[in-house]
């Protein structure tokens, strides 16, 4: 036995008694970050609507709910959220049963063009699409005008359908990864057996293989009506123009009138609730959904799956996946470059129309367009980072530690995905506003403030994934080896979890870079983001420098993705 | 009648990896009527390829393939009939047995296939669920059952429509020791009540040897020998097929004088027989532990290395030249470690002395 | 070197008691098996040893220090026991090299470079490992990975080593070379190894003494292997230690009779059978069970031959169910043999498998083939004689999982 070893009793206690402690004051510090940056914003709303100078009072929300402009809204966003989830889901299950199942080719480059417009901010490409399918401008209805000498547009895209269309282009995704990934893990055997026992292709699809992936479906379909619930940025751009308002575009209009007035802001916050109240119903139900089809898939030797043979459906079909990918994905991007291009807006896209300027404008020139950079990489960077760290703590907290009460974190740390940017933006105002003696409106801490609330969820859901990875015993290995209980986590889990860190850091990272809806509430004269420059320019007609500013937003998050997909690439391979 | 043939059936993949790799190389093989017949062999050999290629899910690259008097498979006439058309049984490892159904739908799949009316399903799937033990359990969802139960939905299920041909294919690998042996007394006893063929894929030699009344044992996508198990265990064909029945000992040895010298040993020779037609003058000489006797005097002369204690018998470790064998003997004759003792190798097979496979072959073909 | 000592200790995780005043003695430098079924608590045991679960009452010591104690206020943290583990999924670092993962215990302890270096190869060498020192752990197999955590435990102590089912993982031929892998190195360095697992086939490989534990987490029995098949304390230790048949007799007129189990199945053998063996002394019901392995019991052709068996005591020739010399029931006396029909035969290529139905019981017999094939073997549906040695008498039968 070595010297120095035999600890005296009391040494003894405090190191045991430290430990636990290390637990209850991590817990405690996580617990206290989550009540400021969700919490507090969420009581702040419910107590601003419910209660007027200190008493109770529900006349508010009862004027706004009758309200018929704001009923109309609702009407708008429950149409908008059903059509958009009922035809994304459709389309993103064809696509991956079509990939998944069946022997058409290039597979593996469609998969990856199939996750690009879920990368694609969505308020960008609606703005590309106006610049196509606007009733008069749009340059795809005026060459239809002009081939058909008419005056009537091929298609209105400022109309609730226009709307449903762009939204479906970015969120069929949802559905698409969720089954695709089912499919993949589903053992082929559930599918062989059905073959052997006599059923053909057709039958086995329509009987095995639908049932099997309905808990998988019903879980994007959820994702896509919760995401478009919620959603701004496409109905802000197409709807304004032609008096189309959802929820959330209603919630801003009303703060955007009162220009920034206590009232509005109550208005907006009553809203909110209802909206809140619209989400945690859709909430709800995907979790009755998803209890009731719980299936064990992912078991079974891995065999490659019995793919369908397409025969003469071959081409026609890869066809449709080329359209629909030109469609969504290609049109739009060349829609913003080319525009971005161009002297001016309107005039035909020729190569002697074409100039450099407007890039040159939005990176050297325009004093607001590069503050609205150097802002969103600064936020961005800052908000991932910070909620990178924090989250993994908290879930280091939840995942290994264990303390009594982690229950209360878990709920806090998913209560930010009910919570639509929107309302999260009118809570972190009402909050950081002055209400605790600290007023951050205007300066570009209130939104920072926001994107990390926004954005603790990501962060704990993908350190947790990562940790639950890092099975106990290999800390307890080193704990036997002679390590403490810090220098096990510095040693053995710290470079375990890095490649997922870095991951989560760019899964805030990026949806942080393109943000519109939150920032757009918070921004003060000098701390416009990208998303809010673009938005702005765009709104104030100079739609030629919006493009091009939306050009390098894309390129940004385009490197982003790219960086995020080497490095996750990495880490399969260990 | 055979019931299943096979004929130069071969099936090559191309990795991006490893090139063309043949995963069964020119395979023939008659499976009679009513017998139980195994493939046997080590992941990788081979034996749920050509399995695979029986049922319908693979491709053949040459060859034909016949379900009694009736073509399924003829590569030189693209001729393949799918497999929903072959009327086969076929149990799998993972039971793959459907969760969004109940006992008594994921039973009656087959017979709903075919449009029989309710009563008539309702008959033939509680003689199944009779049959495999299950009755009473119509209302449960897989989830709710062991995996035990869950294997005699799959055996169920792939009885109900009475196909003639039944294919497992490593379907105990994922039940616990007790329950496989339960299952393996089950599935013969079906076998025997309902006269099915039954081609059986295992990689446990135990298994297969209890089962089956033929066997084929396969390595590298080859055949290295067909018959029954008896035969396959007291003749082993090749040295692969001794070493993955059962322990083995390997002894390799050089024959001068018309004496056995095992590697190693200059000074003291083994008695055993030289087989008459023996022309080489080098061998491995293959024994199985239990086969050894060990004597206080006489036969080969080597320290007792190491001695366990299993409960039913004692273990030996010892040198013969400088090749470490085990002995087995149920004997209550003790010896100690480090006493001197007499070997004498019983029922020894003799090989040629050639090299072995390599590994880097044997991970090649893991990938397939 | 050091012994280990259990006493009296209890664990719980939340409310629910894993281990309860439980007390055990490692000597030094043995290897002791925990044997028993799971979950009974074993790896329970072993965490409180390496202070990776705290006690609720009791008292761990290693060597002369006492490393936890519930009434004394201590508890040394895991790293300062000086405690080799191997854990069941071996836990060897996937971020770390072979040798990076041995060298960390030496790090830790600020052991020389050189000197640390040097230790590394040593132990490395020692399982077999020495070639694979630069790979990383995704490029090696399961075998291999178990002997880096192997080698890892044995340089993070020189006294102790505990080993959690590390063979649990691994398959069937690399699990009995491991097995023989860790005795030599238990023989090698002299460490006490205490090792954790349900399969009595390794534990009476490696063990010195085994500790057989039931469900409940209480010791059954502790001892040699020779010790514990010989002479079982009870069947709870007779089942685990090996295959078994358990025969259901009573007594009526001081005779021993084969008791019919309702619902098992027999229903065409129904007349009484004889259990043919002198009654036992000290069984207090009149309804027990008669246990013996299936290689103890000798099968013969009825009233033909009978050569092949053999008496229990003497081990000398059976003739119709008598022993050539005396038997166990005094010379000259004649008396039935347990006659049975075979039901089913088992080919297993060493092993000759019958299951014998007598009675409305079903007996499982095990021939060595080799022996088998010396005398005649049977088909199924042939009638037969079974004669028994080594008979052990239990009032009842435990369920062992």
């Amino acid at each position: 036995m070595r010297a120095g070893q035999s600890l005296r009793g009391s040494e003894l206690r405090r190191m045991e008694g430290s430990r636990f402690n290390t637990g209850q004051l991590l817990l405690v510090i996580s617990t206290i970050i989550l009540v400021i940056t969700v919490v507090l914003p969420v009581a702040m709303i419910v107590y601003n609507v419910f209660f007027y100078n200190w008493s109770f009072d529900w006349s508010l929300f009862a004027s706004m709910l009758t309200d018929p402009d704001n009923l109309a809204a609702m009407w708008n966003t429950v149409k908008i959220s059903f059509f958009v989830t009922t035809l994304g889901t459709v389309v993103g299950l064809f696509f991956a049963w079509l990939i998944g199942r069946s022997d058409i080719p290039l597979k593996g480059l469609m998969k990856s063009l199939f996750v690009i417009p879920y990368m694609f901010p969505p308020f960008i490409g609606a703005m590309a699409w106006g610049l196509l399918l606007a009733p008069r401008a749009g340059y795809i209805n005026k060459m239809f005008m002009a081939l058909t000498g008419g005056r009537t547009p091929l298609f209105n895209i400022n109309t609730l359908a226009g709307i449903v269309f762009v939204e479906l282009c970015y969120y069929f995704p949802f559905v698409f990864i969720q089954v695709s990934g089912a499919l993949e893990r589903m053992d082929p055997t559930l599918e062989e057996s059905a073959r052997i026992a006599g059923a053909n292709q057709l039958t086995v699809i329509r009987r095995i293989t639908m049932p099997l992936v309905v808990p998988a479906i019903a879980a994007g379909a959820m994702l896509i009506l919760i995401s478009s619930l919620s959603h701004f940025g496409v109905p802000a751009i197409l709807g304004f123009s032609n008096g189309i308002f959802t929820l959330p575009t209603k919630i801003y209009e009303l703060i955007y009138r009162a220009s920034g007035s206590f009232e509005g802001i109550r208005q907006g916050a009553s809203l909110s609730i209802l909206l809140v109240a619209v989400v945690v119903l859709a909430l709800a139900l995907q979790r009755r959904v998803l209890r009731t089809g719980r299936y064990d898939i992912i078991r079974g030797k891995s065999m490659r799956p019995m793919l369908i043979k397409l025969r003469g459906w071959k081409a026609p079909l890869l066809a449709v996946c080329f359209v629909f990918l030109i469609v969504t994905v290609i049109l739009p991007l060349f829609t913003i470059f080319g525009v971005g291009f161009l002297k001016a807006y309107g005039v035909p896209m020729k190569l002697a129309n074409m100039t450099l300027n407007n890039f040159k404008y939005v990176l050297f020139e325009s004093r607001m367009a590069r503050d609205a950079i150097r802002n969103s990489f600064f936020l961005s960077i800052t908000s991932a980072v910070i909620t990178m760290l924090v989250g993994t703590m908290i879930a280091y907290v939840i995942v290994k530690i264990q303390p009594r009460g982690k229950g209360v974190l878990e709920v806090l740390g998913i209560l930010p995905y009910s919570i639509p940017g929107i309302v999260l933006a009118v809570g972190v105002i009402l909050t950081w506003s002055g209400a605790f003696y600290l007023n951050l409106y205007n300066t570009i801490w209130i939104i920072l403030i926001a994107y990390i609330a926004r954005y603790m969820a990501f962060s704990m859901k993908s350190a947790s994934a990562s940790l639950e990875q890092v099975h106990d015993s290999l800390e307890e290995a080193s704990r036997t080896c002679g390590a403490s209980h810090f220098e096990s986590l510095l040693d053995v889990t710290l470079p375990l979890i890095r490649p997922g860190m870095v991951a989560g850091f760019f899964l805030i990272f990026l949806p942080a870079m393109r943000e519109l809806t939150t920032s757009l509430l918070l921004y003060g004269p000098f701390t416009r983001t990208m998303g809010v420059a673009i938005y702005s320019i765009n709104e104030e007609g100079y739609t030629v420098q919006a493009c091009a500013l939306a050009g390098v937003a894309i390129i940004i998050i385009v490197i982003g993705e790219l960086i995020l997909r080497f490095v996750t690439r990495e880490r399969r391979g260990q | 009648m055979d019931q299943v043939v096979l004929k130069n059936v071969t099936k090559s993949f191309v990795t991006k990896a490893f090139g063309k790799v043949t995963a069964v190389d020119d395979v023939s093989l008659n499976i009679r009527e009513g017998e139980c017949f195994s493939f046997l062999g080590p992941s990788g050999c081979g034996k749920t390829t050509t399995l695979r290629m029986i049922a319908g899910f693979e491709d053949l690259s040459g060859g034909e393939i016949w379900l009694g008097d009736r073509p399924v498979s003829i590569k030189a006439k693209n001729f393949y009939v799918p497999p929903e058309k072959r009327q086969l049984g076929m149990v799998f490892q993972a039971f793959a047995v459907w969760p969004h159904l109940n006992v008594f739908e994921n039973v009656a799949f087959p017979l709903r296939i075919q449009r029989m009316s309710n009563a008539e399903i309702s008959d033939q799937v509680k003689q199944a669920l009779k049959h495999t033990s299950l009755s009473g359990l119509e209302e449960k969802y897989p989830s709710e059952l062991s995996g035990g139960q869950q294997q005699r939905i799959a055996l169920a299920r792939a009885i109900v429509a009475s196909a003639k041909v039944l294919l497992l294919d490593e379907p105990l690998s994922n039940l616990d020791p007790k329950l496989r042996e339960i299952m393996r007394f089950e599935i013969k006893d079906l076998q025997k009540k309902l006269g099915l063929t039954i081609v059986y894929v295992t990689h446990d030699q135990a298994e297969a040897m209890a089962l089956s009344d033929r066997m084929l044992v396969m390595d590298m996508g080859v055949v290295q020998q067909v018959d029954t198990p008896t035969n396959i265990y007291n003749n082993p064909a090749n040295r692969f097929v001794f070493s993955f029945l059962g322990l083995s000992n390997f002894v390799p040895a050089a024959l001068h004088d018309g004496l056995v010298w095992p590697a190693g040993s200059a000074s003291s020779n083994l008695e055993c027989e030289i087989p008459r037609d023996w022309d080489d003058d080098r061998a491995v000489l293959a024994t199985r532990p239990n086969e050894i006797q060990l004597t206080p005097e006489g036969g080969y002369r080597t320290r007792i290395k190491n001695r366990v204690f299993l409960g039913d018998y004692v273990e030996y470790r010892m040198d013969i030249g400088d090749t470490e064998i085990r002995v087995q003997t149920h004997e209550h004759r003790d010896f100690k470690v480090g006493d001197l003792c007499g070997v004498r190798l019983g029922k020894v097979k003799w090989y040629p002395a050639e090299e072995e496979i390599s590994d880097d072959e044997r991970e090649r073909r893991k990938v397939i | 070197m050091a012994e280990v000592r259990l006493d009296r200790i209890t664990v719980q995780y939340g409310k629910k008691t894993a281990i309860e005043d439980f007390s055990l003695h490692v000597r030094d430098g043995e290897c002791l098996t925990l044997l028993g079924p799971s979950p009974c608590g074993k790896t329970t045991v072993l965490r409180a040893i390496a202070g990776l679960t705290k006690l609720c009452s009791g008292e761990v010591t290693i060597g002369s220090r006492v490393v936890a104690s519930r009434d004394r206020k201590i508890f040394i943290p895991p790293e300062k026991r000086n405690v080799g583990v191997v854990f069941q999924d071996y836990a060897v670092w996937p971020h770390m090299t072979v040798e990076a993962n041995v060298l960390y215990p030496l790090k830790k302890r600020n052991v020389p470079r050189k000197e640390a270096k040097e230790q590394v190869n040593d132990v490395l060498r020692q399982v077999r490992m020495a070639d694979y020192a630069a790979r990383l752990p995704f490029q090696l197999s399961g075998g291999q990975q178990q002997r880096v955590a192997l080698a890892r435990a044995l340089v993070a102590s020189q006294d102790v080593v505990i080993l959690d089912e590390p063979l649990t993982n691994l398959d069937a031929n690399l699990r009995e070379e491991m097995r023989f892998e860790i005795k030599r190195l238990q023989n090698e360095t002299g460490i006490t190894v205490i090792y954790v697992t349900h399969d009595q086939d390794i534990a009476l490989v490696i063990s010195d003494r085994i500790a057989v534990m039931d469900k409940t987490g209480s010791i059954r029995q502790l001892g040699a292997p020779e010790e514990l098949c010989g002479n079982p304390a009870d069947s709870f230790v007779y089942r685990f230690l090996g295959l078994s048949n358990f025969i259901p007799v009573e007594i009526v007129d001081g005779e021993m009779w084969v008791r019919d189990i309702a619902g098992a199945g027999g229903g065409a053998d129904t007349e009484p059978t004889s259990f043919p063996y002198p009654v036992p002394a000290g069984m207090h019901n009149r309804q027990f069970y008669a246990a013996c392995r299936p290689m103890d019991i000798a099968m013969s052709r009825d009233g033909a031959d009978g050569g092949a068996a053999t008496c229990g005591t003497c081990g000398t020739c059976w003739t119709h169910g008598t022993c050539g010399t005396h038997g166990t029931h005094g010379p000259g006396e004649t008396r039935e043999s347990l006659r049975g029909r075979v039901a089913r035969v088992i080919y297993l290529g060493n092993i000759y498998e019958y299951r014998v139905r007598v009675g409305g019981i079903e007996i499982r017999v095990q021939q060595d083939s080799h022996e088998a094939f010396k005398g005649s073997t049977f088909c199924e549906g042939d009638v037969c004689a079974l004669s028994i040695k080594d008979i052990r008498y239990y009032e009842d039968v435990e369920e062992v999982s």
